[in-house]
């Protein structure tokens, strides 16, 4: 055996040589090279309009600090996020757990509550806007017939990260709450026998013994992918209101979706999109210390 | 309480009056309400479906009409999507989308799958240092490296063609991950076995990991497709003529100021998304393993 595997051992290396190296040259032009150039481009004021282009240090980074945009785009997202977020988890999380102790409609809810998350977002924010027009749409048709003045869900600044907040909600809540399903399906149902005996009987208690804590890996999983998407926010200020009315709805990947393509400040888009990158990790570090202590089971 | 209602209606048969009594005591209705309000959630995710599959066979003049209703006075259906598919180029932009998911999809399953088979059970020198970039890279999203992609795509002289349309998902080294997780699983001794049965490690592959893997790689063809097919931020970049307008791209026509005829543009709206819902529909088990298996949205 010993002198067989000599051999044979150089083969399979050569082998896993041969496998490894489409991926590996792949890896290193989409993901290793654009990073080190993302970077260095970062410290120019490069502009595809013009091939000539200076270093210009961390004036780019500097530039964030005073530029209105930047601060205006930052503020949006946070603020949407923090719209978004508590809704898209509690939403998911009481969906899933009332889904879970039907028998009848379970099968039906469930794929009505997932189809928005496999349908074009871009074709449906078509949808959205036409409901929540200021003047002609439905959702206004029934804030009239309370009694109310019609609202401009998204021409107004103050309501515009409400309404994208809602859409977004709409087309993440099957997809939590199918993970969150899973995650429930997955609790020993000995567990909360064991809880009823200790007198854990009440459904609060039940979900505060039990689920929630069991929930833990599932939960955290949730938070961060759902943050990721909140910070990812593009394809509905795309489609339906551009960043407007007046800049409100200009959210992070949006502004550097402009810098970038539309008025080519190359350098300084790099720049946004490093501190973006950057942005995600701290939240999704945050996240994970932060379940980490609260959750132990 | 039980025996005092029992006492109450001496006139009802016992097993009567507690089959009475199990389907309305409170937690029984409250259950009803639960099952009521989650029919009045759905109703309301399903909404904007039935409005645009609703007013896609609709004149224009009567899809903002103050009074909603379900089906169409004067039926435009057909015209409508007529114009779409055969008038305007919609059957060209559903068949880019095909092309580019099919495209990414067959080269990511080509790519990632001897990578991860290598990760997972061979032993090479750099394999760590692999897997720590694979691992890396799986936190950074297209939206940071869009600049210089671009910018190398616009230097070789190939915006505005499939490969400018697919190239930055050709590797997905999610599918690495995905993939080496599963490959680990399989068990070494059914591998040894096969070599001292003479098997070479490319028929080990394609013979015994392979079929092993089919529910991972059904999962993660699932989650691309969709995935890619809903994509509007790099067509948006990399797109310029009609002829290689994805489907999706093609939604941006309609911005804000809408085009001026609805039926129409929410028959366009139902075609691009119907492709992706019909195929959840059928196949909704496998959609809802592959979220679970991969955890992961596009």
């Amino acid at each position: 055996m010993a002198t067989t595997s000599g051999p044979l051992q150089r083969a399979q290396t050569r082998l896993a040589y041969w496998l490894v190296a489409p991926a590996t040259l792949l890896i290193l032009l989409i993901y290793v090279l654009p990073i080190i150039v993302v970077f260095a481009a970062s410290l120019t004021d490069y502009t595809l309009v013009s091939d000539y282009y200076e270093f210009v240090g961390l004036d780019n980074y500097r530039k964030m600090a005073t530029d209105a945009q930047f601060g205006n785009a930052l503020h949006n997202t946070f603020v949407f996020a923090l719209l978004f977020l508590p809704a898209a988890f509690v939403v998911s999380l009481v969906l899933a757990i009332a889904i879970q102790e039907r028998k009848r409609f379970r099968s039906i809810l469930e794929i009505v509550y997932f189809l928005p998350v496999t349908s074009t977002l871009a074709a449906m924010a078509l949808v959205w806007s036409a409901l929540l027009d200021s003047r002609q749409g439905i959702v206004n048709g029934i804030v009239t017939s309370l009694g109310f003045a019609p609202l401009n869900f998204l021409g107004s600044e103050d309501l515009v990260l409400i309404s994208l907040a809602a859409i977004s909600l709409w087309s993440i809540i099957g997809f939590n709450m199918v993970l969150f399903l899973a995650g429930l399906t997955a609790i020993p149902t000995n567990l909360y026998e064991a809880a009823a005996i200790d007198g854990a009987d009440h459904p609060i208690d039940k979900f505060l013994k039990v689920t929630w804590p069991m929930l833990g890996p599932t939960a955290m999983f949730v938070a961060i992918t759902t943050s990721i998407t909140a910070f990812k926010l593009f394809d509905t200020v795309a489609i339906i209101t551009r960043g407007g009315p007046d800049k409100a709805s200009e959210v992070y990947l949006y502004l550097a979706f402009l810098e970038g393509f539309e008025y080519f400040n190359m350098g300084y888009s790099s720049a946004l999109s490093l501190v973006f990158i950057l942005l995600i990790l701290l939240f999704a570090l945050v996240q994970a210390v932060f379940v980490d202590r609260r959750v132990h089971y | 309480m039980t025996d005092s209602l029992q006492h109450i209606s001496s006139g009802l048969a016992h097993g009567d009056l507690a089959a009475l009594w199990r389907r309305y005591r409170p937690r029984a209705i409250g259950s009803t309400i639960v099952t009521a309000l989650l029919l009045l959630g759905a109703w309301i995710v399903v909404f904007p479906f039935v409005w645009m599959i609703s007013s896609s066979m609709k004149p224009t003049n009567e899809v903002f009409d103050i009074t909603f209703s379900i089906f169409p006075r004067t039926f435009s259906g057909f015209e409508n999507y007529y114009s779409v598919l055969f008038e305007q180029p919609y059957l060209r932009f559903l068949l880019n989308s095909l092309i580019v998911c099919a495209g990414i999809l067959t080269v990511q399953l080509l790519t990632a799958i001897p990578a991860a088979y290598a990760l997972a059970k061979l032993k090479f020198r750099g394999s760590a240092i692999l897997f720590g970039t694979v691992i890396a890279s799986l936190t950074i999203p297209i939206n940071v490296t869009s600049i210089p992609i671009y910018v190398g795509i616009v230097k070789a002289g190939l915006l505005d063609t499939y490969f400018a349309m697919m190239f930055p998902f050709f590797i997905s080294v999610f599918a690495i991950f995905l993939f080496r997780q599963f490959f680990r699983a399989f068990p070494d001794s059914i591998i040894q076995a096969a070599r001292i049965d003479g098997f070479t490690e490319i028929e080990i592959i394609l013979r015994l990991i392979l079929p092993s893997a089919v529910p991972a790689i059904a999962a993660f063809s699932i989650f691309s497709f969709v995935a890619h097919w809903n994509d509007l931020y790099w067509p948006l970049i990399v797109v310029q003529s009609q002829d290689k307008m994805t489907a999706t791209l093609s939604m941006m026509q309609y911005r804000a100021p809408f085009d001026t005829d609805f039926g129409k543009t929410f028959a366009s709206a139902t075609v691009v998304t119907a492709p992706m819902v019909i195929a959840f529909l059928l196949a909704r088990r496998h959609f809802i393993r592959g979220i679970t298996m991969t955890g992961v949205k596009g």
